[in-house]
């Protein structure tokens, strides 16, 4: 009997999977003319309060947005996004710290995607594991609130990174937490230079007219295009 | 802490593999490349590794990691420099920022080593 040893190259995404089913779905949103956002923070910041203002204004102005919310076991922020009166899905990830593509893709049977104008993606609260899947998303929001420190992007860089815009939450906070936000701006521009941030408060509204503007102004998804194209 | 999926997507992409092999083949090293910007940790996928591979044909292999560091294009410079961390996304020559990241997110399974007996 003889024992020969080979290195084999296979260059494989880890998650290719999840991959290609990403890139699945942002076609598909694509096809639908709907712009996917995928909200990243740490438990706390206010995810769920942003977007609660944001699906109520959007519907105001007569657009049609959808979120779909993850969550390790509860379906508390569903029902709190369904006031809104925009259709909600909740993703109970049954412990698992964040959502990937198939499960997005599995939450969105039965909806008639041409019907909406935004789909929200409401992400585990998580600055870590979510920052490696894909959902098929155009744009990543990572959102960081004043009670947190201004060093957070500092110390979830990854995270930080990976998103494309970023969104500072409870800034009628600011004072009372003695937020520095100069040096929050910094640190977010150092791990992603020249980063769009957004200085919002869910509470008072400030912030959310140049949101809701940025978010106009996302469709039609040209950004999707360009990463189509890649 | 997902890098137990992480090892288990690990484990069922070598062991598709390993069905289309000899049945004497056995691989003896996982080989993954992981950028400072993959959001992995490597202490978190060695120790899920040994879980993830019990009552595999993968059991007994050993995980071997290559980390790679975050590599941006600086306009200035006209060429990609290494960074030495992921906190700041500047030239560390020229200091210019840059967002043009051109290796630090890979997350990929790179080589096996196999050992053929026959």
């Amino acid at each position: 009997m003889s024992q020969t040893t080979r290195i084999v190259e296979l260059r494989k995404g880890v998650l290719k999977k999840n991959d290609e089913l990403a890139a699945a779905l942002r076609l598909r949103f694509h096809d639908s003319g709907l712009v996917a956002l995928n909200l990243v923070s740490s438990p706390g910041t206010g995810k769920t309060a942003f977007l609660e203002r944001t699906l109520r204004e959007l519907r105001l102005a007569g657009e049609h947005p959808a979120a779909l919310v993850g969550d390790l076991e509860t379906d508390n922020d569903a029902k709190r996004l369904a006031s809104s009166g925009a259709p909600v899905r909740q993703i109970n990830t049954h412990g698992l710290c964040h959502l990937e593509a198939e499960m997005i893709g599995r939450h969105l049977e039965g909806w008639a995607l041409t019907e909406f104008d935004y789909l929200f993606i409401e992400n585990v609260g998580n600055l870590v594991c979510p920052s490696s899947y894909d959902l098929g998303e155009e744009i990543r929001v990572a959102l960081l609130s004043v009670t947190e420190g201004e060093d957070k992007p500092l110390k979830y860089p990854a995270m930080f990174h990976s998103a494309d815009v970023a969104v500072i939450t409870k800034m009628d906070l600011a004072i009372p937490c003695e937020f520095n936000l100069e040096a929050a701006r910094r640190n977010i521009l150092a791990v992603r230079p020249e980063m769009r941030i957004f200085e919002t408060s869910a509470k008072t509204g400030a912030g959310f007219e140049e949101w809701l503007a940025f978010l106009a102004a996302a469709r039609p998804p040209v950004d999707a295009f360009a990463r189509h194209e890649e | 802490m997902h890098e137990l999926s992480i090892v288990e997507s690990v484990v069922t992409s070598v062991a598709e593999w390993l069905e289309d092999q000899p049945s004497t083949a056995r691989v003896k090293t996982v080989t993954l490349r992981i950028g400072a910007l993959s959001g992995v940790v490597e202490d978190a996928l060695q120790f899920g590794y040994e879980i993830a591979t019990e009552g595999t044909p993968l059991a007994g292999s050993l995980l071997c990691v290559h980390r790679q560091p975050v590599v941006i294009f600086c306009q200035i410079c006209a060429e990609p420099v290494e960074l030495p961390g992921v906190h700041s996304f500047q030239c560390p020559r020229c200091g210019t920022p840059s967002g043009d990241i051109r290796k630090g997110r890979e997350l990929e399974i790179e080589s096996l080593e196999v050992e053929d007996n026959e």
